[in-house]
């Protein structure tokens, strides 16, 4: 990067984007300190006093029209920074709903663990192919971090007991930045990664290069060792409500509300049963498992209970999420 | 305005200042005017405190390795913003100038409630005494926002002291605050109308009523939060049940109502010099008034702009930043009619209308940079970054900093009855305009480009306006020594000030002696014409929108 270069390399569709409205803003506000500026300095020099005696000038004691002016007219202008900038966020806050390229985060003092459904993980580095979208959902151990990318003018804070997302779509390949953007003690300015992006098929060679389980086969484990195969798959008595085909859709509530299955649903639910419970189904059946799972482990559980439920063959009605959102 | 007094020998008449010299005189005083001293002298010191933090840190931040280890440049941060906030600049002209200045403008003997405002004096005290004890312990390293669960649960420093250092000090802002909207309301001398108040006063009234509404709130935050320390209650924790963002709710619905607490007295202090150094009345006088008081009640609605990454609901999201391009409109309307007062006026430069041009230009860059934190997409980016520091000086270091010392050079005559040197005066302002700009403009570079806020160190490429900021911060110090300096100086050994220097309306100027005595006036004032009438005229005119 040229030390004298405003912009930070741009790596995603979204980093032109944000930059586009900065410069539409930078545009606007220069104009406008120019014209104070102008006006002050002027006014200065123009009506400077040239005798310490000069009489006192005549007083103006205002303009309405003018008040009006000066209020109403950047009112206007802010109306469409206002505008702009809000269409831009919702846009980069809310994933698609189908067809993302899903990678989970845990924060923790001090560093960032990546997995990727494949089972591949790794600790401050990330890696993402060009033109796909790329969904994040973030955890936190301990306490609020902040997953920020410049390069792609992304950030959300990692906060503790919700998952966090946002999603971009990579465009140009190389090595960017990843830094922790909310002050989380010690090593705060050692929370620093890479994030690579890569050409589709290099990226399908790196990621083949896997280890181990996928992630979906470590949270089958874990599906199996703490008993949860037992009630939410083959039970026959329904005391639980089956897991097959839930992910994704909406679920109705004992008092008839109607939720999205989504990751922070899943999470809430394995954590704290009672939150919401599914209509048709007894409180107190299924045990706390708050403190007993990881973030790590919940999502490789997540993405076990997503693979129960296979993206629907059809063009089916997409559920009416709202944006995937989830803190309380 | 017709009782001028005399300007004879202003020394040898008794005033608040040679009517008694036993340390007890001043240490028990209730006169609002030495306790506005007692104020000026500990706010000084402790901006110098705050002041080798920043050094310390611009220091650190010279190479991309660092200087100190980690845990040392965190706390000289949470220090400096500790200090900086709680202990210079929510107090520095409310307590000082609005102190000294209120009373005396609208015609009073003195503040309503005398014996609170040095309470309120002596809680500061305790407040900072006790936050510097956590220094000298080993300091805190949560940041000046204490945020949780970090602060709550993770960090191993003494946050609990400082935050009793905090929650004490609130106390004395809560008490001024009460103080000047008792004072405002019930003490003005006769003719003295709300339409006649100096917009100085204005400025206060308004700040006042942010310091009583908005302080008990950060106290309730901080109880919570060694509530939670202490006996991990579960309102932060969320392995416990809490919720993390609940506290960066609390704490902003008080810290960012805080920061029109550090700008307003500004303002108020711009508004005077603008008009005695045009030689003109105020331009909008209504509106100008009006704007503080829509400052004060808009900046209550505006905190969530803190929490567009911080998983706040999004749709919560969209009325914060609708509301805090709003709360912009107000702070424009000042800065426009600063502007056309000097239109037609009769302008010069002395020391104190310097520091108003500087203000006017350092605001405005630091109002609009608001703006690019008020679109919810910048902020994505920026937030966190140096961008966000770089705005926030240009408010608080540019804006009111600047302010501050044009004030101080402005009423210097009045509080000390000597005048400062000229020449040292408009060099100092030079320097300080130019070391600041130095230091903080590189910052907005240096956030655009991604650099996180709060790093004891950072990526190579960030390092060439780094080296900027800190040789520009060095530029600063030396010039906010030096009228360290000559103020000194001349409070001993300055020519004797007339009695109205800057032949300046105000009831300060026209009706109270320089200095002036214990109860400020020789005689009841009277107030016989609208606030800043230089060109003489006759009482009906036209207020023009109201």
């Amino acid at each position: 990067m040229s030390v004298f270069s405003i912009f930070p390399p741009p790596a995603s569709a979204t980093a032109g984007e944000v930059d586009a409205l900065y410069s539409f803003l930078l545009v606007v506000c220069i104009g406008m300190t120019a014209i104070i500026f102008f006006c002050v300095f002027f006014f200065a020099v123009k009506y400077r006093r040239k005798h310490e005696d000069d009489p006192a000038p005549k007083a103006i004691h205002g303009s309405l029209p003018l008040e009006i002016m000066w209020s109403v007219g950047p009112f206007f202008v802010m109306l469409v920074m206002f505008a702009w900038g809000t269409k831009l966020y919702f846009q980069n806050y809310t994933p698609p709903l189908r067809d993302t390229l899903d990678i989970y985060i845990t924060g923790k003092q001090w560093m960032w663990k990546v997995q990727y459904p494949t089972g591949r993980a790794e600790i401050n580095e990330l890696h993402v192919p060009t033109g796909r979208p790329v969904k994040l959902i973030m955890a936190s151990e301990d306490v609020i971090h902040s997953f920020y990318i410049p390069a792609f003018r992304l950030k959300r804070d990692v906060v503790p007991g919700s998952y966090q997302t946002y999603w971009f779509e990579a465009t140009k390949p190389g090595r960017y930045h990843i830094f922790c953007a909310e002050y989380c003690g010690t090593n705060h300015s050692d929370m620093t990664g890479w994030v690579t992006v890569m050409e589709p098929n290099e990226y399908a060679n790196w990621l083949a290069g896997s280890t181990g389980g996928s992630m979906k086969e470590q949270g089958e484990k874990l599906f199996q060792q703490y008993g949860c195969v037992t009630c939410h798959v083959t039970d026959r008595e329904g005391r639980c409500p089956s897991l097959l085909n839930v992910f994704g859709r909406p679920v109705v509530l004992e008092d008839g509300r109607s939720v999205p299955a989504d990751e922070a649903y899943i999470r809430e639910s394995i954590l704290n049963p009672n939150a919401k419970i599914v209509k048709g189904y007894a409180r107190d059946v299924m045990p706390v498992f708050q403190g007993q799972i990881g973030e790590d482990g919940l999502l490789q559980l997540i993405v076990y209970i997503k693979s129960l439920s296979p993206p629907a063959p059809a063009p089916a009605k997409p559920p009416a999420a709202a944006p995937a959102r989830s803190s309380k | 305005m017709s009782t001028t007094l005399p300007f004879a020998a202003t020394q040898a008449q008794p005033n608040y200042l040679n009517v008694d010299y036993g340390w007890k005189s001043w240490l028990f005083t209730t006169d609002h005017k030495r306790i506005a001293l007692l104020y000026l002298f500990s706010i000084t010191a402790f901006f110098f405190v705050g002041g080798m933090f920043a050094v310390g840190m611009r220091m650190n931040l010279l190479t991309p390795q660092g200087l100190f280890d980690h845990d040392t440049y965190n706390k000289l941060f949470t220090m400096h913003g500790i200090i900086m906030v709680f202990f210079f600049l929510v107090p520095s002209i409310p307590a000082t100038l609005g102190n000294f200045l209120v009373p005396i403008m609208i015609g009073a003997r003195d503040l309503a409630f005398p014996r609170i405002n040095l309470i309120s004096w002596y809680l500061y005290i305790i407040g900072g005494l006790v936050a510097l004890g956590a220094v000298v312990q080993g300091g805190v390293d949560t940041g000046w926002t204490f945020y949780a669960p970090f602060s709550s649960t993770y960090s191993n420093t003494h946050v609990l002291i400082t935050a009793i250092g905090v929650f004490i000090s609130g106390f004395s802002s809560i008490l001024t605050g009460l103080n000047f909207i008792v004072t405002v309301h019930k003490m003005r001398a006769p003719g003295m109308t709300w339409n006649r108040l100096p917009l100085f006063v204005w400025g206060h009234y308004a700040t006042s009523l942010i310091q009583v509404l908005g302080t008990p709130v950060v106290a309730i935050t901080l109880v919570l939060l060694a509530l939670e320390r202490f006996f991990h209650a579960g309102i932060f924790d969320p392995n416990v049940g809490g919720d993390p963002v609940l506290f960066q709710h609390l704490f902003w619905f008080y810290s960012h109502p805080a920061v029109y607490i550090m700008i307003l007295p500004g303002m108020a202090v711009i508004s005077e010099i603008v008009t005695c150094f045009s030689r003109k009345a105020i331009f909008g006088y209504s509106f100008v008034a009006i704007s503080s008081i829509a400052i004060a009640v808009l900046g209550f609605l505006v905190w969530g702009h803190h929490l567009f990454v911080a998983g706040q609901s999004m749709y919560a999201s969209i009325a914060f930043s609708f509301l805090s391009f709003v709360v912009a409109i107000p702070s424009a309307i000042k800065v426009f009619n600063w502007t056309a007062t000097m239109y037609r006026g009769s302008v010069s430069y002395d020391t104190p209308m310097l520091y108003a041009f500087g203000f006017i230009g350092l605001f405005t860059i630091g109002g609009l940079t608001g703006l690019f934190l008020a679109t919810m997409a910048i902020d994505v980016h920026v937030t966190d970054t140096y961008f966000v520091i770089a705005h926030f000086h240009y408010v608080m270091v540019g804006g009111m900093v600047m302010a501050y010392l044009g004030g101080i050079h402005f009423w210097f005559p009045k509080i000390s009855g000597r005048m400062y040197p000229e020449g040292w005066a408009k060099f100092a302002a030079l320097v300080v305009f130019v070391g600041f700009n130095l230091t903080f403009f590189p910052q907005f570079i240096l956030g655009y480009q991604g650099m996180p806020r709060r790093y004891a160190h950072y990526p190579p490429e960030f390092q060439v306006l780094n080296v900027m900021s800190t040789a520009g911060a060095s530029i600063l110090a030396v010039g906010y020594l030096i009228p360290m300096i000559y103020l000194a100086w001349a409070w001993r050994n300055g020519p004797i000030a007339p009695q109205n220097p800057w032949r300046a309306k105000g009831l300060e100027w026209e009706q109270s002696p320089t200095p002036p005595p214990t109860f400020n006036f020789d005689r009841q004032p009277v107030v016989t014409e609208p606030a800043y009438n230089y060109s003489g005229e006759e009482e009906e005119e036209v207020e023009l929108g109201g």
